[in-house]
Parts: structure tokens; sequence; C-alpha cells
């Protein structure tokens, strides 16, 4: 890659032109990206934290509606990050505007950076609407500042790479739809948002810890609440261990050009 | 200086198709070149290698000096794309797609939005800056990606089939906008169905054909290969049987109609003399073809298997 100083300014107007870009596009339809999730955690937070989660009690030392709070803020900056670069970058390869940047001198590095930017961004926009929003039905106490926000940027981070590799392979509509559905949503919801998994049988349990949405979901918990059903540190090593590999990974995807170029 | 050098450049695709075997090809600086060949031959083929949008089996691509994998960046700089399909996002304004293309290619925003304006008024795009490009007619479509690639003041302006689908009006002023930009100094590569564009407009040309190139000369040397032009005849008095006029082959094509293929040999007064003393009078004449269609596809037949060629 060139390194030089020319260059690497261009490479940040590039970078800047691409997050730009993407933030004026889930904006400008506000109403598919940021109003849903808006919605959908409201009805979670009046359903299970208020209705149901009045009858269940305390969990882990806290009221059920603040033990499910940081969850469902991860849950939405996962889905949000996920499907804003997965929808992005497939329909640029769908309408073949992606042609745009691979004539250009933008660097796959700065391709790849510029849209995982976008996707971090509307993955923070949403998990702060959700977190305002949970401000009417729970107090909200930050009990690590610093953890809370590198796991948030990590998580969305990671899960916005993992949407861009979704993009690649994608060939059709339903190939976005796949990983979201049968995959993202299921490790979701049996990661620790709900529950803590020390309520579960041991098998159940271990089972759990293979996923990697339990290690984000718990040391966000403990950003935000001060308690954990793992160990935070190994899980913040874990999953910017996983998030590096992953960038890599995509990164050798778009350099070949797998999917995009013939 | 060498605007594009290509060299022993090959493609063959996953499907084992051979696209391109092996082709050479130098476009000086400032020139106006045109790429033919029928459909299929390895015209896009490569343009989408010198354009990035194809990975190359093998050889060597050089713009302006600089080559395609070890001076990526500074190689792409220096070209302007016009596609043959639309390839911008439907949903984007007008202005906004040149503007982030400009970004792209590293120019900040201030600069981008006034050379995005240049060339939106240059193209008569203007008007419709905020529109989103789906609600463009075909023309200004093409107009559209014409200013896209301008827009980062390329030195080689690659146009895929520019004026296809494009009324006759539009088309002169698509050529008249590119005689101008080749004026300034641009290298224009151009490929075209319309042999016509390509005579009026390019002074090279190279015709490919299988993926190989079997003609690459400049425009006069290639039309003085033709040996035969046919003519046709209307004529001021209708005819029953062609009328003999020597060496030259004449068909009476209906009463009132000749055609005459003359010879480089011969001279058009010559023919008009026979016709005069033949009593036969002429009202217009008009060429049968293009001369540079009559050209493309002796040669292209005579690369087809079986044909004539080596």
């Amino acid at each position: 890659m060139n390194i030089r100083p020319m260059n690497m300014r261009y490479q940040w107007v590039a970078f800047c032109t691409i997050l730009s870009k993407e933030i004026r596009r889930f904006t400008r339809i506000w109403a598919q990206t940021l109003l849903p999730p808006a919605i959908t955690m409201t009805l979670y937070f009046v359903i299970f934290g208020n209705l149901i989660g009045s009858r269940i009690g305390d969990m882990g030392g806290f009221d059920y509606m603040q033990f499910i709070v940081p969850g469902l803020i991860m849950m939405s900056v996962i889905q949000n990050s996920y499907g804003n670069v997965v929808s992005s970058f497939f329909s640029t390869k769908f309408q073949r505007s992606i042609e745009e940047m691979l004539v250009s001198p933008m660097s796959s590095m700065t391709i790849l950076l510029g849209y995982i930017a976008g996707g971090v961004a509307r993955g923070i926009l949403v998990g702060i609407i959700v977190t305002l929003l949970s401000l009417f039905f729970t107090r909200l106490h930050i009990e690590n500042l610093l953890v809370t926000m590198l796991v948030v940027v990590l998580t969305a981070t990671l899960f916005s790479i993992g949407g861009f590799i979704n993009a690649i392979f994608a060939n059709k509509f339903d190939d976005v739809a796949i990983i979201p559905t049968f995959i993202l949503t299921p490790l979701t919801y049996l990661g620790g948002v709900f529950y803590s998994i020390d309520l579960l049988p041991d098998f159940w349990r271990t089972v759990s810890l293979f996923n990697p949405i339990v290690y984000m979901v718990n040391a966000f918990r403990y950003g935000l609440l001060g308690v954990s059903d793992v160990d935070v540190v190994g899980s913040l090593v874990a999953v910017a261990g996983f998030t590096l590999v992953m960038f890599f990974f995509a990164l050798w995807l778009l350099q070949r050009g797998t999917g995009i170029r013939q | 200086m060498s605007a594009l050098v290509i060299r022993n450049l090959q493609k063959t695709y996953r499907n084992d198709v051979e696209a391109l075997k092996g082709i050479s090809l130098e476009v000086a600086a400032g020139d106006f070149f045109a790429l033919l060949g029928p459909n299929g031959a390895g015209k896009s083929t490569t343009i989408g290698i010198i354009s990035s949008l194809v990975n190359k089996t093998a050889g060597e691509v050089e713009i302006f000096g600089h080559d395609l994998d070890r001076d990526r960046i500074e190689a792409k700089r220096r070209v302007g794309v016009v596609p043959q399909e639309f390839n911008f996002n439907q949903f984007e304004k007008v202005l906004d797609i040149l503007v982030a293309q400009a970004g792209f290619y590293g120019i900040p925003a201030r600069q981008a939005r006034e050379r995005a304006e240049f060339y939106l008024r240059k193209l008569g795009l203007w008007d419709k800056r905020d529109s989103q490009s789906r609600m463009l007619s075909g023309g200004m479509k093409r107009r559209l990606m014409i200013a896209r690639a301008l827009v980062h003041d390329p030195d080689l302006l690659i146009l895929d089939e520019p004026t296809a689908g494009v009324d006759i009006e539009l088309r002169r002023s698509m050529w008249d906008f590119l005689t101008e930009l080749n004026g300034q100094g641009k290298t224009i590569i151009l490929t075209t169905h319309y042999l016509e564009e390509a005579e009026s407009l390019c002074r090279r040309i190279a015709i490919i054909d299988h993926g190989r190139i079997v003609e690459n000369t400049d425009m006069k040397s290639l039309l003085d290969k033709l040996q035969v032009e046919t003519f046709v005849l209307d004529l001021a008095e209708p005819l029953t049987v062609a009328p003999e006029l020597g060496d030259i082959e004449v068909r009476l094509k209906d009463s009132l109609t000749l055609e005459v293929a003359v010879p480089k040999s011969s001279d058009l007064n010559g023919v008009f003399a026979r016709l005069a003393d033949s009593h036969i009078s002429v009202r217009s004449m008009r060429n049968k073809s293009n001369r540079l269609e009559e050209l493309f596809v002796r040669l292209v037949e005579r690369n087809l298997p079986g044909g004539g060629g080596q």
C-alpha cells in the first residue's frame, strides 16, 4: 500500500466521503433505519421491563428493567451496525455503483474503513436513541465509562465488518437477510440479553460461553451496572482479537475482488 | 509520452472463456483513439482491466508511465471511465453523485462542488442537480456519466459505447464536446458500434476480434486499404437492364437505382462519362455504406474460423 503523505491526504478525503455518504443515507431514510429500533425497544421496555419484569423480581442484584437495558442497547447496536453495512454495501454492489469506488485511487483499506465507520455511526446513534428512551423507564448509572464506550465501539466495529463480509458474498437480496435472521437474532436472544447465564443449567451455561454475544452483552452490562457473568478484560481482549481477524479477512476479500471483480 | 501502454494482456474467465489472448497496444498522449470490435471481441474486458474492474490473468498496463500494479494510485488518478451501462446509485441526487465521485479521488468538498457545477453546466444538467438520478432521461444519464468521469480532471478518458441509445442531436453535441476535450489535450479512447462515429472523431484505430488485435493503425492508412468503394446512384429515367461500364461492376437494384463498385484505380469522372455516353442521367449519389464499416466487416470476416486470415 502506498503511504506517501500526499496519498494519505487523498485517502482521508475519500474515507470522509464514504462516511458522510453513509450518514446521509441512513438519516435520509430515518423511517427505515432509526425509527424501527426505537419502537421495538420501547415495546421491549414496556412488555418485558414493566409488565413482565415487575413479576420477575431482581436479577443479578438489579431490578429486571435495569438488568435488561444494557442488553437491549447492545442488541440495537449489533443489529443496526450489521444491517447498515450489509444493506448499503450490497445495494452498492447490486446497482453497480461500487464501480465508482473501484475505478478510483481509493485503497481497499479506505473503502473498508469508510463502510465500517458508517456502520459504527448508525450503531452508536441507535444505541444513544435507545439509551435515551430507556431513561423513561429506569434510572441509568454508568459504572465505568471507558469500558462502556470501548465495548460499544468494538461491538459496532465487529458487526459492521460482519455485515461487510455478508454483503461481499451475497448475490441476491435473500442472502442479505439469511445471516441476520438465522444466526444473528438467535445468538443475540441467547446471548444473555434477557437473563443471567448463571441461571442456566451447567451444560447450557457452557454452551452459552461459545456465543460471542454473551461476552459483548456482559462487558457492556459491566460498564453500566458493574456486574458481569464473564471475565470483562478477557471479553474485551477476545472481542478486539476477533475484530482484528475479521477486519483482515474482509480486507483480503476486498483486495482479491471476491464478489465484486471478475 | 504514451497515455496508455498495454503489453501482452491476457484474460481467462473462471468459465475458461479466453477473452484476451495477449493483446499489446500503445496510445499516444493527446490521441483520439477508437477501439472497435464485434460483440464479445474483448473490448469491454480490455477497458475493464484498464479501469480496475476486471482482474487480468497476465500482462502489463501502464497509464502515463505509471504501472497499474506497482503504482496503482497514480495510474488510476489519471483515468476517467464512462462505462457502457448506467452504474450510479439510482436514488442519489445528480450533484451528490458528482461530489462523491470527486471525493473518492481525494478532492475536498468545496473544490468538488465547483468542479461538479462546472461539468453539470457544461453538459446541460445543472437544472437537474437536485433530481434523483433515476428521474433522468436516457440521454441525461449518459451525460451524467461523462460528467462523473471528468470531475477529477483525468488525462485519459475512456468511453465504452458513449452514444448508444442517444438521439442524433445529442450524439452530435457529444461529439463536439469530446472533440473540444481532445483539443484541450485529453487523450480519448472510444469504443463504439457507430463506425461513422469512429471515422469522424478518431485519428487512430485498433480492431479487436476474438481476443486479438487484428488491426492497429491510423484512420487514413486503414481507409486507404479499401480497394473498392460502392456508390448508389438515383437515376432520372428508369432502366430495364444494367449498363456496361467496362471494369466497373454495375448492378440494377430497381428501375431507378444503380449500384456501382468503383475500384481505387478508377475515378468517378470516368464513371459519369460512361453513364453520359449511355444517355443515363444521375439525379443523386451516396455511399452504399460507411467506408469504415466495409473494412470492418472484411477484417472481422477474415478473422473468422475458416476465413482467409492468418
